[in-house]
């Protein structure tokens, strides 16, 4: 191989890669991690450019150079709290390359095309062959079943790059509150969906036949909306499930794009960015208790039953009694949820936090892993805020110690502490895991008004004899409280 | 209203209704208040108390009856106090309507109406004026230390210089609120403590004191003692028998009895019969709380202390909380207090006699010349049924092992199934595809699987700094339009140009965000 030392390079690459996300497996070690994975990428692309990649490298440095100011720009001045929508957008763009580059094989397959067809009638490589350079000359080399698979990889890349491509776009819209975050489906529903898939079915069979360029790009129309309908059709509360499955997609397109163009590097990477967010995905629906396939329909599965009737009254309190309790209190249990984000009410908390713990109180924060709209977002707000990571605990971790607390404040979630869960088999959201408040000797819950959560079902907790609801904009509420207990 | 306490008659009783603290609530319920001379001396409050709290001290029982509208009093009326009421005056205080119809009789004939204590509702509301709880928790305390009183040896176990003393044993039958009462002071004294009940739903209470239940063999559904107000139901004839012979088999061992067992409205029943007594070591103490009703123990005589041929002291007194003057009267008072401020409920100093109220219903027997006596049901069920607990079966070691041993047989057998699967899909691809693509295929498997394995350790708090480095190290992608950019074609390079752009923006942007993050994160 010509190109030995960028083999070598990205086996190292690779390496680095796994190493990186290995690596994430620890607050400490996390810090590492990142190193690898910028040394790794600086690495490949290095390689790439000093060898396969090696025409028009100025052009390529210069384009890289661009993008990476502006991503830097970007990086630097995002709020923590938009996080969500940015992981989004960052998948959309990946999403769009893979559409690019799976269209540039197609071209350069078209382009070589009489090279192939003469090799392939007379067993010799012609002439014009020594001429290529690069990729073309890869693709000129291959027999006709190999260029079958190149198709349907190439086909494949495509598809998934284009699904990325919308969803993210979608994504982002609902997470930055550009496009209102609910559940809304055309007429036809999925049926549109599995329509367009299998006419996308069709057209890769059309285009391994020998379909030509108008296939492809039909079933990239197709796949666009596929990835904007099915996300249109998923609500807000949810966007975790989402987020992730988006990641995963654009590790699989990167996959496919590399099976394609015959770089192991980009299979290995992509593979690892795939599993990665299946996984992530496979969490955030377990800690739901729901199928990933009933996420990605959209909505909550019907009722088996009437819900259970919830007795009693919501009693209101004043932010006097909430700090009363406060001051009594030995433990205190914090629970966030997406109002925090909104709210923006996470250094008020943090203020919260570490006055109480002053006073030597204990203070806990219990985080369930689908409060927020990103897996672990509400751990990187509580960061943001300087809330130190090991009083941050998962719902595992803090769920039987719940007995023994004084005071728990549940800001801005609703779902995710709601009883009902356990206690009534009818309910949407039976079985799902959830944090055990209730069990608490008193429970705040501050919340904008009455109403119900993102499942929309009533919350039994807000009626329990033990629970006051402290009603108002989470940060305005939390500086009030600030306020009277450091007198 | 004027409210008076007359100076209890009963012989021996040191109790009274009115404290100088319950004077002054009561004038804040705009009541006025009068005290018989010397009615609190034996409880330790005397009259120039009273004056200072407001109280107007009266000389005879009769200028106070005849100057107030409400008579407080402790222990049930004689004649002679009866004989004084008169229409529009009303009496407050133990009566015992069940067991006394002629007194009751009399009460009805003078006119008055009579508010018995020992009648007030099982319900919540009403508990700060159940005054028969206040007593037997006095009681219960009282039965302990007077057990103590009788009995030589420590209650506590202590290893000393001059010798190991053991703790003692203590026996409390009836969990009722004297038997709870007994077991905390009982184990508060550091002696190990054994609790009996009828009602199985006691058992958590009992735990809860710090005392051990004793569980009895016998499948019966035990009544819950929900569906009788709280109070323990008469039980069948077959499990008195296996009541009887659990106790014979504590007898020996048990150093204090106290027996607290009353079922409402009977005789007590006999539980300490006179051959356990015999069984028990010399020095023992058996205290009989029941007294008054006949008693639980065979040898029990009322109100007095008797030693028996083996030498076990069997206290029968019945005036426990008269022993603890000064706190029952307090709590007394007290209860009587609380059910002054439900009769006034304007606090302005008038009395509505609101019969429609549960607990004052209940606990009126005689209202305007008539015998309210017995009271209908009241509107709210007392304690709500208790659902039967499941209990968790404990495994033992061997079914422990069997379930190890089935999980990991499960899991051995899932484990070869996937890699079976895997096999035969990976063979099935190689059977077709041609070995060009079949190298890249070994390689995406295996970064799959190693993808599988790294991401499961990665820490939930750090899924949104996962999301980001996967993001910017998704943007490999870079690599095919970097290939793809010197390939001549004026359109691949326009495509991979923006490619490698928005791939260079991901790079950047993904990894410098993830930084940012993870440098947040900071241990307190």
């Amino acid at each position: 191989m010509e190109f030995g030392f960028t083999t070598a390079a990205y086996v190292v690459s690779a390496v680095l890669f796994i190493l990186s996300l290995g690596g994430l497996s620890g607050q400490e070690s996390a810090k590492r991690a990142v190193w690898y994975g910028i040394v790794g990428m600086a690495l490949a692309v290095a390689a790439t450019i000093v060898g396969p990649g090696k025409g028009l490298w100025i052009l390529s440095v210069l384009l890289i150079a661009g993008g990476g100011i502006i991503g830097w720009i970007v990086a630097k001045k995002v709020q923590m709290t938009e996080m969500p929508q940015l992981v989004a957008a960052m998948h959309s763009l990946v999403g769009l390359a893979a559409v690019f580059v799976g269209y540039n094989t197609h071209i350069t397959m078209g382009h070589v095309w009489d090279i192939i067809a003469e090799h392939h009638a007379t067993g010799v490589l012609p002439a014009a062959y020594e001429q290529l350079s690069g990729f073309s000359k890869i693709v000129a080399h291959k027999s006709s079943v190999e260029l079958s698979i190149l198709k349907v990889e190439t086909f494949l890349g495509v598809f998934i790059g284009a699904v990325t491509f919308t969803g993210s776009v979608i994504a982002f819209g609902k997470l930055a509150g550009k496009i209102t975050s609910q559940a809304k489906k055309l007429p036809g529903g999925h049926l549109l969906n599995a329509g367009a898939a299998l006419g996308s079915l069709v057209l890769l069979v059309i285009y391994v036949q020998g379909g030509g360029a108008w296939a492809l790009i039909l079933m990239t129309l197709l796949a666009f909306f596929i990835g904007y309908h099915l996300i249109m059709g998923i609500g807000g509360a949810d966007m975790p499930v989402v987020v992730s499955m988006l990641n995963s997609y654009s590790g699989w397109a990167a996959a496919a794009i590399g099976f394609s163009l015959g770089n192991d590097l980009l299979i290995v990477t992509g593979a690892l960015v795939g599993s990665s967010g299946a996984i992530l995905s496979y969490i955030m629906c377990k800690a739901m208790n729901r199928s990933f396939v009933s996420v990605i329909l959209g909505g909550f599965g019907g009722a088996t039953g009437p819900a259970m009737e919830v007795e009693g009254e919501q009693v209101a309190i004043d932010a006097q009694g909430v700090a009363d309790a406060l001051n009594e209190a030995d433990s205190v249990v914090i629970v966030p949820g997406y109002g925090m984000a909104v709210a923006q009410a996470q250094n008020a908390v943090s203020e919260l936090t570490s006055m109480l713990r002053g006073r030597g109180k204990e203070v806990r924060f219990a985080i369930h892993p689908v409060a927020g709209r990103l897996p672990g977002h509400m751990n990187v707000l509580l960061a943001e805020a300087r809330v130190p990571y090991d009083i941050v605990m998962e719902m595992d971790e803090i769920n039987d110690d719940f007995p023994e607390t004084d005071v728990v404040i549940v800001i801005g979630s609703n779902d995710i502490v709601n009883p009902a869960a356990q206690d009534d088999p009818n309910s949407p959201i039976a079985g799902m895991p959830v944090l055990e408040v209730w069990k608490a000797k008193q429970v705040f819950v501050s919340k904008r008004g009455q109403g119900t959560g993102y499942s929309g079902i009533e919350n039994p907790l807000f009626y329990k004899e033990n629970t006051r609801m402290f009603y108002g904009d989470a940060k305005k509420s939390l500086e009030e409280l600030l306020h009277l207990i450091r007198m | 209203m004027k409210i008076g306490a007359p100076k209890e008659i009963f012989e021996g009783e040191a109790r009274v209704a009115m404290t100088p603290d319950s004077a002054l609530q009561l004038q804040k319920l705009g009541h006025q208040c009068y005290i018989q001379a010397g009615a609190g001396h034996a409880a330790g409050y005397e009259d120039p108390a009273y004056e200072k709290a407001g109280v107007t001290v009266l000389p005879s029982v009769e200028a106070l009856v005849d100057e107030v509208d409400f008579v407080v009093k402790v222990r049930p009326p004689v004649e002679s106090e009866l004989a004084l009421l008169k229409p529009g005056k009303t009496l407050i205080s133990f009566f015992y309507p069940a067991q006394n119809g002629d007194l009751l009789e009399a009460a009805k004939a003078t006119g008055a109406n009579v508010i018995a204590m020992d009648m007030v509702p099982r319900i919540s509301r009403a508990q700060k004026m159940d005054a028969l709880s206040s007593m037997a928790n006095i009681s219960g305390y009282r039965a302990v230390i007077e057990a103590g009183n009788n009995f030589g040896r420590f209650f506590t176990g202590q290893v000393t210089a001059a010798g190991k003393v053991p703790p003692a044993k203590v026996l409390i039958v009836g969990a009722g609120v004297a038997g709870l009462a007994a077991i905390g002071t009982s184990t508060a004294l550091g002696a190990i403590t054994y609790a009996f009940d009828v009602r199985p739903e006691v058992a958590e209470q009992i735990e809860s004191m710090g005392a051990e239940f004793v569980y009895l063999d016998f499948e019966e559904s035990q009544t819950d003692g929900a569906a009788t107000g709280g109070y323990a139901a008469p039980s069948s004839p077959e499990f008195r028998e296996a009541q009887l012979k659990k106790f014979r088999e504590l007898a020996p061992d048990m150093d204090i009895v106290i027996t607290t067992a009353l079922i409402p409205g009977r005789d007590a029943p006999k539980l300490w019969l006179a051959d356990m007594v015999a069984s028990m070591k010399r020095g023992s103490v058996v205290v009989d709380l029941a007294a008054e009703r006949g008693g639980n123990c065979d040898l029990t005589v009322k109100d007095e202390k008797i030693v028996t041929e083996n030498g076990v002291t069997v206290v029968g007194y019945t005036d426990f909380p008269s022993r603890m003057a000064a706190q029952s009267s307090q709590l007394y008072s007290t209860n009587i207090r609380h059910m002054m401020t439900d009769l006034t409920p304007a606090k302005d100093g008038v009395v509505n006699h609101n019969m429609e109220d549960d607990v004052i219903r209940g606990a009126t027997v005689v209202h305007q010349g008539a015998i309210t006596f017995p009271p209908p049901p009241p509107k709210i069920a007392a304690i709500a049924a208790q659902k039967p607990k499941e209990k968790v079966k404990e495994l033992t070691a061997e079914e422990i092992k069997a379930r190890d041993h089935a999980a990991f047989k499960k899991q051995t057998r899932d484990q070869i199934l996937m890699l079976g699967i895997g096999a035969v899909v990976l063979l099935g691809v190689g059977l077709v595809a041609p070995a060009s693509f079949m190298s890249h295929f070994i390689v995406f498997a295996l970064s799959c699987f190693v993808g599988f394995q790294v991401i499961w350790n990665v820490s939930h708090s750090l899924h949104t700094p996962l999301m980001a480095v996967t993001n910017a190290i998704s943007s490999i992608i870079i690599l095919g339009a970097l290939m793809q950019i010197g390939s001549g074609n004026f359109l691949v390079i326009v495509l991979a140009a923006l490619s490698v752009f928005m791939a260079g923006i991901n790079i950047f942007g993904g990894f410098m965000v993830t930084r940012r993050m993870l440098a947040m994160f900071q241990k307190s």
